[in-house]
This record gives structure tokens, C-alpha cells and sequence, in this order.
């Protein structure tokens, strides 16, 4: 095999992935409403109850849409990534995840295009989720959009690998509640999308370490400051050790069978 | 002739169940009939030789190539049609074919260009741009063996391909795949439990509770158990195994 063939391989998944996508209109309506929703309705309601201080990397006050922002862009992209793991799943029980393992490349190749198909699709849907965002005055600088892009991208690898760990796990279609629950809910919630963590830590010191050990947060953050055109080191050394041992744990578990032998 | 295909001394469990029991046999090219009742090991045994599942003991040789060691090699060697539809139901015919062909290096011009007789031979060409979601079950059938096709496979694995499928629908396929044999050398494994799918001409590989339970030239198989048909062949051999005769 020749590296041509990768790359014709690379190019056909992550081709399927993309006309699948866009011909689930759903999906993508799905995907792009529920973070507007928290953005136009929650943020409007809850805003003078949450106004948030002057902190890095604002300059100024700022309202709390824009607070709030990266931590949907987050959401999109982390419910994209269970999106993923239901994916994986349905194509087990439906027997199309068959032909990909059939192919003669090596599986974790595979796996990885996978992996790296979601990131692509998550990055589009967080950038037309930006562009509206525009519309409730959620201002960000040509700049930042740019140098959002990589941290768009290795938040969405993490998150996709974690969905591809969690498709082993997951026997039926039917037990994807139970990833809404015990994943998508506390990611979100116990981290720093919607409320500072020193606001969290005036509230409840357990649940601020909680929160500060999530690695959500550090992706939230990460994109926080990478949309001000700044690199957050310390959460990039945590997110990048990270996400390097969640691909590659992912790519090793997996199992054609579900539940069954590997 | 070397064999196609050797499965050697190969066994599989379920837990503690017994799914297949020290399986021996080869195949060359030509019509190779794997036939069981439901439960014999059939799935389990293509299963184990598209690596879905590895197996406990035993080994797989395609062209020489061991498909634990060398499995890019054989992969590439195989074509499936496994029992239950693997078709992408949200893509178009031609998007399920260029997929696979990605999968095996190809580019989407070599793909089509590659499969394009087999689709008018199947009445499919003017229908590339159709949704699988929107075909019948016999059509799909047809794209699946048109895929399995389209990487130019030495060995042709199908997994009761034929279930669920009309008459005329079963022997389209069968016949074209009698027609690929004689004229591209091919070896064909087709499993199956449907007893007027045999040829007289074809070697049979006749499993049951995990073993095989006899194989050979259907026609040296008719003359040694002194029978005239496929159907007494079968009661034959059924009986033979019941008594451990075999």
C-alpha cells in the first residue's frame, strides 16, 4: 500500500461523513438551534443576573452573550462528538461499519479519518453558529476567527475521540439517554461555559474543583482565549497531553462488536 | 492447482459454546457451496475470515498470504456480501461505490469505470444518483455485489446473499456469479442453506454443529452416497452426522 491510497482512503470518509451530513438537514438545524437558543433566550434572561467582571482575555466589560459564547461553541462540538459515538453505533447495527473495518488499511488509519471527520464537521458547525452569533451583537475580530481554527480543531479531536471511546460502550442505539446524562449534562454544566469559576468557587468550593478539573473547561477556556487572538498556554498543555492519550486509548479499544470480543 | 483459500484446524467459541470446531477445508477458483442449517457456523466462519472476530486457534491462508500476519494483503484479495445489508441507506448507489473504492485506493473514476458493465448488466447505471433508502430489497442486493465486485477480488465471500430475495432476483445473481467464475477465474465461497442453489459441477462444504461435516465435488458426493439429487445428498449427509458416521 502506498501513501496514495491513504490519502484516497482519508478523502472517501471523510467525503461519506460530510454528504451524510449535509443530507441530514436536521442534524445540522438541530445542532446550530440548541446553542442559539442559549444564546438569545438564556443569556437574555439570565444576563443582569450573571454580569460578569472585567477578566482576562476581555478587556472590558462585556455582556454575557459573549461570555458565554465559546461555551456553546464548546457545546456544539461536544454534542457533535456524542453525535459521532451515536453514529458509530447505528453503523454497527446497520452493518455499513463493516465495510470501512473490511478495507485493507490499517484499522486505527481508519478509526483516526473517523476521528477527524467529526473535527471537520464540528469546526463548520461552530463557525455558521459564529456567524449568527453575530446577530445578537456577539463581536469578535476578523483575527480571532483564524486563530480559533486550531483550537476549534484539537477541541473537536479530544471530544470525537471521546465519542469513539464511548461507541465501545454503548450496545444499542437506545442507551444514547444515558450518554446525555452522564456525559454531554455534567461536561457542561460542571465547567466554566456558563459562569466564571470564581463565581462557582463564592457558590461551593467542591463544586469549583470539580469544575476546575474538568478537562471541558480547559476546552472552553482554551477557545475563550484563542477567539481574542491569544494562546492559553496552560490549558493547551493540558488539553494536548490529553487529547493524545484519548485518540490513542479510543483507536485501541475499539471493538467491530459491541460488547463482544475484540 | 494450489487452493484460493485454506482454512486450517480453525475454532471458535461463544463462552462456552462451541461456534466451530477444528474447521478444515480449501476452496480454488470456481462455485464453492458452504452449506449448513441455521446455526452451523456459517456467519461465524465468514466472520472469522473478514476479521470482524479473531479467531481462538487455528489459521487463514489466501495466495499463501496468513491473514493474522498479513492482512492488508488478503484484505484486499476478499469481496463480501454479508448477510445483513451493509449498504449506506443516505447515500446514492454511486456514493456507496466510490466509498468503497476509496477504501481500496481507488479514485471515483476508476470506481465507476471499473463497475460500469456489471451496472447496465444489473439495470442499475441509470439509477446511480438513487438513494439506497429507495430501492427494493433485490436491488440492493445487486449494489452490494456490484461493490463487492469493484476492486477486482480474487475470492468472492458471500454470506446468505440470496435470503429474502424473489426467484428471479436469486438467479440473476447466481448466474452472473457462475459467469464470473468460468470467465474471470474467480473463487467463489457461498454459504447458504437453500439447497436449489447447488450445482452438480460445484464443490460443497457442508457444515454442521461447528464441523464439517463433508466436502467435496457435489457429483462425487451424489455418486458416493448413491443418491440422484441435492435434496437426498442433504437428508444423506443430515442422517450420516445425527449417527457420527461422519
Amino acid at each position: 500500500m502506498n501513501l496514495s491510497h491513504y490519502y484516497v482512503a482519508f478523502l472517501g470518509i471523510v467525503s461519506r461523513e460530510l454528504h451524510r451530513f449535509f443530507q441530514q438537514r436536521t442534524r445540522l438545524l438541530s445542532a446550530l438551534i440548541r446553542p442559539l437558543l442559549w444564546l438569545v433566550v438564556f443569556a437574555a434572561g439570565f444576563r443582569a443576573a450573571l454580569g460578569v467582571s472585567i477578566m482576562e482575555p476581555y478587556g472590558t466589560y462585556i455582556t454575557y452573550q459573549t461570555y458565554i459564547t465559546p461555551g456553546l461553541c464548546c457545546m456544539i462540538i461536544l454534542f457533535n462528538g456524542m453525535q459521532s459515538s451515536l453514529s458509530m453505533v447505528y453503523d454497527r447495527e446497520m452493518g455499513s461499519m463493516k465495510v470501512l473495518l473490511m478495507s485493507p488499511l490499517p484499522r486505527p488509519f481508519l478509526l483516526f479519518c473517523k476521528v477527524f471527520a467529526t473535527a471537520l464537521l464540528s469546526l463548520i458547525q461552530v463557525y455558521i453558529f459564529l456567524a449568527l452569533a453575530q446577530l445578537v451583537d456577539v463581536e469578535i475580530d476578523f483575527m480571532g476567527y483564524i486563530t480559533a481554527i486550531p483550537a476549534v480543531f484539537l477541541i473537536a479531536l479530544f471530544l470525537g475521540a471521546l465519542g469513539l471511546m464511548l461507541s465501545n460502550l454503548i450496545k444499542q442505539l437506545e442507551n444514547f439517554a444515558g450518554v446525555m446524562n452522564f456525559v454531554i449534562f455534567p461536561m457542561f454544566f460542571l465547567s466554566s461555559a456558563l459562569y466564571p469559576l470564581w463565581k462557582m468557587k463564592e457558590a461551593s468550593l467542591w463544586l469549583y474543583w470539580i469544575c476546575h478539573y474538568n478537562p471541558f473547561s480547559y476546552c472552553v477556556e482554551l477557545l475563550r482565549f484563542a477567539l481574542y487572538e491569544q494562546a492559553n498556554t496552560d490549558t493547551l498543555m493540558v488539553l494536548i497531553p490529553i487529547t493524545c492519550v484519548v485518540v490513542v486509548l479510543a483507536l485501541a479499544s475499539f471493538s467491530p462488536k459491541s460488547g463482544g470480543r475484540r | 492447482m494450489t487452493a484460493t483459500l485454506e482454512i486450517n484446524q480453525i475454532s471458535f467459541n461463544y463462552g462456552p459454546k462451541k461456534a466451530l470446531d477444528k474447521v478444515t477445508f480449501a476452496i480454488k477458483p470456481g462455485f464453492n457451496v458452504l452449506l449448513g442449517p441455521n446455526g452451523a457456523g456459517k456467519s461465524t466462519l465468514i466472520s472469522l475470515l473478514t476479521r470482524l472476530t479473531k479467531v481462538d486457534s487455528g489459521n487463514i491462508l489466501c495466495d499463501g498470504f496468513d491473514l493474522e500476519k498479513e492482512t492488508a494483503k488478503v484484505m484486499r484479495l476478499f469481496g463480501v456480501v454479508f448477510q445483513q445489508s451493509t449498504l449506506d441507506l443516505d447515500l446514492s448507489i454511486k456514493q456507496n461505490l466510490v466509498y468503497h473504492g476509496a477504501l481500496h485506493g481507488l479514485s471515483a473514476k476508476q470506481s465507476l469505470s471499473n463497475v460500469m458493465p456489471l451496472l447496465e448488466e444489473f439495470e442499475l447505471s441509470s439509477r446511480l444518483g438513487d438513494k439506497v433508502r429507495s430501492l427494493n430489497g433485490g436491488h440492493r442486493r445487486r449494489v452490494e455485489l456490484v461493490r463487492a465486485l469493484l476492486h477486482k477480488p480474487k475470492v468472492l465471500l458471500l454470506d446468505e446473499a440470496s435470503v429474502g430475495l424473489d426467484n428471479p432476483s436469486r438467479h440473476m445473481i447466481i448466474n452472473y456469479l457462475r459467469q464470473c467464475v468460468r470467465q474471470e477465474g474467480l473463487a467463489v465461497l457461498w454459504t447458504t442453506h437453500l439447497l436449489d442453489e447447488i450445482n452438480a459441477s460445484d464443490y460443497l462444504i457442508m457444515l454442521n454443529q461447528g464441523r464439517v461435516a463433508q466436502q467435496g465435488q457435489v457429483s462425487t458426493l451424489l455418486a458416493q452416497y448413491a443418491v440422484n439429487d441435492v435434496q437426498a445428498l442433504y437428508a444423506a449427509l443430515t442422517d450420516a452426522f445425527a449417527f457420527n458416521k461422519i
